[in-house]
């Protein structure tokens, strides 16, 4: 009982950085894209094929799956810049199960025993669950920290001009097209991670496990923690990861079938879009007009400063 | 012709096989508000947008400055590299960005503009001339009037402190006494930052009234072009646009 929960704790982390990710591009910039497996699909190859093929370490595929994935981002996001709502949505719907069909003619069984991810001589293994939470934990708290700093930097404040109004955004001086495919590159890239760890924690690739459905749980993690929000994706992330497991977690298995878990995540949005069409937390707050440095506010995140309950008169 | 700021050479513009401009040209001269009166689908809009690069041309050249920023050669400037030239753009139906508070909306409009000391002198400026918006800073566009909108739009397009102000029918569907209030805004903007301002608009009176030289479009075609004086007192403009 205690592993499984950990195992949905290190599979909630991956997903929790695909859901940064996605957060990116469609929370941030809001583009509605679905094809976040197709990078995750990428990052997982890249370190699959360099760990495996050509003797990389973990550390070293890592930053390669990232830039691999990141290119990829921008193939996809070139075509598809002057696409909008759900025209984009099917164009990139499209763009990763192609990407997943080439992977599974490429090499239908994919890839097994990768090596297992190394940290100053010590190894990460399967078997091992708590270091390997820690490890995947330890980088969605860094790639948080990173995506609040983007949300709240130039870069973000105009993600979030494109989001509210493109022609007011161009207007004001903002090269959308730049600002698109930038936030596309960053969203896949850090697919690309995600699927370097998934390749770490499982040591094995399979085409199979990069199907469409997986986009659909990553962006249902965004929308239900709460679009444009960087806590609320990766409490999506743990959410729907429970949710997709509870049949075992309650060992009901046998008793529940796999699909009820679909159907339950369906009603949980359903029920979400009635209530609070805003996510479970609702966007967050902008603060553009903050003129603390970088290096304060950084400060102010650890020590959760006093002035943020008083000082909102 | 150093004085004029904005030149628009003998363009036309086309909407597939309709065209929507037919050889334009008209100029705008540096420190003046020059207004384009028009009746609905006659193409004002459409101009505008030529201007700001937003619909392609198909014949004709626009100059900025000397510079001819618009052509029918593939590699003209897009919209946000005109903002960086210093031109500004109050889109039509104003365009505001509707979930944000409005002193967030006046830091976009600030985008090009990296200097904060700048950009906070900047809008102690709009909400000590807009003391309007000053009232609503924290609130959400969304929640402002009409009128507020409109006048936070014309805020956020000066705080990149802009040569030229180009508005689209500032006066869409707002009460008069609202567009007599925005046209006098628009006039000050003009005498005291030295903005020259180039406006479009159906309510002929009130644009004619407010600028120093008119244009008048009728489907694609520039049919009038004087002082604002002398065309409130021509007769054609009286009979079909001021309903004398």
């Amino acid at each position: 009982m205690v592993n499984f929960l950990q195992l949905i704790i290190i599979y909630a982390g991956i997903y929790a950085l695909m859901a940064i990710g996605q957060n990116c591009i469609t929370g941030y910039t809001g583009m509605l894209s679905l094809c976040h497996a197709g990078f995750f699909c990428i990052g997982s190859y890249a370190t699959a094929i360099l760990c495996k093929d050509f003797g990389f370490s973990f550390w070293a595929s890592l930053p390669i799956a990232a830039i691999a994935s990141g290119i990829l981002g921008f193939l996809i996001g070139v075509p598809t810049l002057r696409l909008k709502g759900d025209y984009l949505c099917i164009a990139t719907l499209g763009l990763g199960e192609i990407i997943r069909t080439v992977a599974t003619n490429l090499n239908p069984v994919g890839y097994q025993s990768v090596p297992r991810a190394m940290l100053f001589g010590y190894q990460f293994s399967a078997r091992n669950k708590v270091q390997f939470i820690l490890l995947i934990w330890a980088f969605v708290l860094i790639f948080y920290i990173l995506f609040q700093q983007l949300a709240h930097s130039r870069l973000g404040r105009a993600m979030a001009a494109i989001r509210e109004d493109e022609v007011a955004a161009q207007s004001n001086g903002i090269n959308v097209t730049k600002y698109k495919i930038g936030a596309f590159v960053l969203g896949a890239a850090i697919g690309g991670v995600a699927g370097c760890f998934m390749t770490a924690y499982t040591q094995t690739v399979n085409p199979s496990s990069f199907t469409f459905m997986v986009s659909v749980m990553v962006l249902c993690m965004v929308v239900l923690g709460g679009m444009g929000n960087g806590k609320a994706v990766i409490l999506g992330a743990l959410i729907v990861q429970f949710i997709s497991y509870f049949p075992q977690l309650v060992g009901l298995s046998s008793v529940i079938p796999a699909q009820a878990t679909q159907i339950i995540y369906g009603l949980c949005l359903v029920v979400l879009m009635i209530w609070r069409p805003q996510g479970l937390l609702g966007r967050d707050k902008y603060r553009y007009g903050d003129p603390r440095s970088t290096k304060e506010r950084l400060v102010g995140f650890f020590k959760r400063n006093p002035e943020k309950k008083g000082g909102r008169a | 012709m150093s004085d004029t700021l904005l030149t628009i050479d003998g363009i036309s513009v086309k909407y597939g096989s309709i065209e929507a401009l037919h050889e334009v040209s008209m100029s705008v001269k540096r420190g003046d508000i020059v207004s384009l009166i028009g009746a609905n689908g006659a193409g004002k809009s459409t101009l505008l947008k030529a201007v700001m690069a937003q619909v392609p041309l198909s014949s004709g050249s626009i100059t900025f400055e000397g510079n001819e920023i618009c052509s029918t050669k593939k590699h003209g400037r897009t919209t946000h590299q005109l903002a960086s030239l210093g031109m500004a753009l109050v889109p039509e139906g104003r365009h505001v960005f509707a979930d944000m508070t409005v002193e967030e909306n006046l830091d976009m409009g600030a985008f090009l503009v990296r200097d904060s000391k700048e950009i906070d002198r900047k809008k102690e400026e709009m909400f000590d001339f807009f003391p309007i918006l000053s009232q609503r800073r924290k609130q959400k566009t969304r929640s402002l009037s009409g009128g507020e909108q409109q006048m936070m739009a014309i805020a956020r397009a000066l705080m990149s402190s802009p040569k030229l102000l180009l508005l689209d029918e500032p006066g869409l569907g707002l009460a008069p006494l609202i567009v007599q209030d925005i046209f006098h805004k628009i006039r000050k903007i003009n005498e005291e930052d030295k903005v020259t301002v180039f406006l479009v608009e159906q309510n002929a009176r009130m644009a004619l009234k407010n600028s120093t030289t008119g244009y008048v479009i009728e489907t694609g075609n520039i049919v009038l072009s004087d002082t604002s004086e002398n065309l409130l007192n021509n007769e054609k403009v009286k009979a079909a646009y001021l309903g004398e």
